[in-house]
């Protein structure tokens, strides 16, 4: 995809996306003036929607005269060495919030980490390995310790059992 | 006056409490490492650490984020001079000398030429500030709900009219936050709104701190890491005494364009679009065309270093100023502590002063003693620094991924909020590709709420005839005002456009 394109899309999409927001703001509420009161419930959200659709309008009529930079540009949106290591981020990220859900944090957080410094980053084993010790011990120390904050565990949950006997 | 020496002794006094000194400290030192990472400043920063704040008092929490704002301004300057990549936005313009500087053998002198500049513009600005935040908050008590809300519109209006990016996506970037900011129940009506796919999690709203962390956190590091590829260069910086020796007989190169910038930066820094990157910007331009030889900037000049260090430090402080006297943020960095404030209890505005007298007076004291210790701690630490650039984004970038999504999770507990901050992250880095400004999006989730409230409230009172905020002259002002800067940019595109018919010839640029 060009940048061209994708500034098309962009406001595309926000277009739609703004009109999706209208037509929920006046789900149930009132939108318009109400005499001698005021602004309705879905008044601020419903014209302020009104406006970003009018924006994203002006942004593609823009686009479509060529008069932003983004639509006179024929480079690739987003080029492979950038997908290359964006992309495989935002997989990454995905994956630990996945594992967070069902195996808890701490384990997602180890392989995550495990993954980024060894496979993506081609660091050594033994920062690897310091790294996914350490990261997880300072976030329990910090979060559920001094915060108290339980972060989720998931189906991990009973391996912690034998810390939280320790702990109360 | 006699009333601000006491107050400001007695903050000096709070400030100086063992507590809040440790925290003040160690505030100051993470501050300096998130400046001085390429990519990451302030507002990363102060988002991603704003979370952990919850455990102390907000007395506390605001020196120890004040502090890491504070050293995060001095620390932009060491990727600048040592990378040649601006540590942040923010440090951009000291890229200009400062590489030429370090790529002569002269980084030392660059770092501290920063380290002493931002001191000269810190201290300048918290005099400043201390001077008008009392006369400007019990000027602000005057405002009912008419003028709050003119004044936020005056607010927005400035990132249409000076903020420089292309105007119908400023305009967007506005209005998609004040929406994201209705999500949940209605304060006044107590209505849900825009309950998406009837999932729960939205009743409760979208908190700032999900939109703040997923674009300073999450999509910043995504742009960094497509910016920063390739390995950097990093230069060797030989520091220690006899550099210091050899400093002080260069002050005075300096010390008055620093001066000069300090007080530009401060003033900048107080409009909410502008803030410390124009500031510096502004006081490179102007150093440099008031300079006996401008031709040498550009090939490491220090003044060149000195002006844009000291704007920056002293535009951070001033963007402070209309945060705690007027509740209305002066930059992406002072929305998040405003939203914090919120958090935290607190009612930001002109009656922080009489309500809650210690938290101000804390802060302001804290920047006095925040200043004097970064200073040290920068001159310090540059060998340090020297050393953890060297590291590879691949092992900062998990681990500032890892804090986010911690601290996306602490303050609600929910994975609905840390899903959001994911998906705000990667869809900000997308718009941002596109020059979709993403500041004045974070601005209006925080303001969105007190907007609605005070348009509202307004309405309420003149039972819904919108003529209260013509009638009211300070609110008739800020909205005159607001109305100019929404129709500057329009005016600058004619009276360009007439000229270029004059000239005779097409104007291409939108």
């Amino acid at each position: 995809m060009t940048v061209r394109m994708a500034e098309f899309t962009a406001a595309f999409l926000l277009a739609l996306g703004s009109i999706g927001l209208m037509w929920k703001s006046t789900d149930g509420l009132s939108i318009g003036w109400i005499p001698g009161n005021g602004p309705g419930s879905g008044f601020w959200p419903f014209w302020l929607s009104l406006i970003m659709l009018l924006s994203s309008l002006t942004t593609l009529y823009r686009a479509w005269a060529g008069k932003t930079p983004q639509s006179r540009s024929n480079e690739p949106f987003i080029d492979r060495e950038t997908f290359q290591i964006v992309g495989v981020t935002v997989a990454a990220l995905f994956f630990l919030l996945l594992g967070t859900s069902y195996i808890g944090l701490y384990l997602s957080l180890i392989a995550f980490l495990f993954f980024y410094l060894r496979i993506l980053g081609g660091h050594s084993w033994l920062l690897t390995i310091a790294l996914m010790i350490g990261i997880p011990v300072f976030i329990f120390m910090f979060f559920e310790i001094l915060m108290t904050v339980p972060l989720p565990k998931g189906i991990s949950e009973p391996l912690f059992y034998p810390i939280y006997d320790l702990m109360y | 006056m006699e009333t601000i020496i006491p107050s400001l002794l007695g903050g000096l006094v709070e400030a100086l409490e063992p507590f809040n000194l440790t925290m003040l400290i160690i505030g100051c030192v993470i501050g300096l490492f998130v400046g001085a990472m390429p990519g990451l400043g302030s507002v990363n920063g102060v988002a991603i650490l704003l979370p952990v704040t919850f455990i102390v008092p907000p007395e506390t929490a605001i020196i120890f984020l004040a502090a890491v704002y504070y050293g995060a301004m001095y620390g932009g300057a060491v990727s600048s001079i040592t990378l040649g990549i601006p540590g942040a936005s923010t440090a951009v313009a000291t890229v200009f000398d400062g590489r030429p500087m370090a790529q002569s053998g002269k980084a030392d002198q660059a770092l501290m030429t920063a380290a002493v500049a931002s001191f000269v513009g810190g201290t300048i600005s918290v005099v400043l500030f201390t001077l008008f935040a009392l006369p400007l908050a019990s000027f602000a008590l005057r405002f009912g709900p008419a003028e709050e809300f003119a004044l936020m519109l005056l607010a927005f209006a400035t990132f249409v009219g000076l903020g420089g990016d292309d105007i119908p996506k400023t305009i967007f970037s506005i209005a998609i936050g004040l929406v994201l900011a209705t999500i949940g129940l209605d304060i006044i009506s107590g209505r849900p709104r825009l309950i998406f796919f009837d999932i729960t999690g939205f009743y409760a709203g979208i908190n700032f701190l999900i939109l703040a962390i997923g674009i300073y956190g999450i999509g910043e590091m995504l742009w960094t890491l497509e910016q920063t590829k390739g390995d950097v260069q990093v230069h060797k910086v030989r520091a220690g005494l006899h550099s210091i020796k050899e400093h002080v007989g260069r002050l005075k190169e300096y010390l008055v364009p620093a001066s000069f910038s300090g007080f530009l930066g401060f003033f900048v820094g107080i409009l909410p679009a502008a803030g410390a990157t124009p500031g510096s910007l502004m006081a490179y331009g102007l150093t440099k065309a008031f300079s006996k030889d401008p031709e040498s900037f550009g090939k490491g000049n220090i003044r060149g270093v000195a002006a844009p260090e000291s704007a920056n430090n002293s535009a951070s402080t001033g963007s402070m100023l209309p945060m705690i006297t007027l509740g209305i943020p002066g930059s992406p960095t002072t929305a998040i502590l405003l939203g914090g404030m919120i958090i935290w209890g607190l009612r930001p505005g002109p009656l922080l002063f009489t309500e809650h007298p210690e938290f101000v007076w804390g802060l302001i004291g804290s920047l006095y003693v925040a200043n004097l210790f970064t200073l040290i701690a920068n001159i310090v630490l540059i060998p340090v620094f020297a050393r953890v650039l060297t590291l590879r984004f691949t092992i900062l970038a998990p681990v500032i991924f890892i804090l986010c999504i911690v601290g996306g999770y602490a303050p609600t507990q929910t994975m609905h909020d840390v899903w959001l901050m994911l998906l705000f992250g990667v869809v900000g880095y997308l718009l941002r590709k596109l020059d979709y400004p993403v500041a004045p999006a974070v601005l209006a989730i925080v303001l969105g709420p007190l907007a609605e409230r005070s348009l509202r409230q307004s309405l309420l009172s003149s039972q819904g005839d919108p003529l209260i905020f013509v009638e009211r002259p300070i609110s008739a002002f800020f909205m005159a005002c607001a109305v100019l800067l929404f129709a500057y940019p329009f005016f600058v595109k004619w009276s360009r456009k007439r000229k270029a018919t004059a000239a005779g010839t097409t104007e291409w640029q939108g």
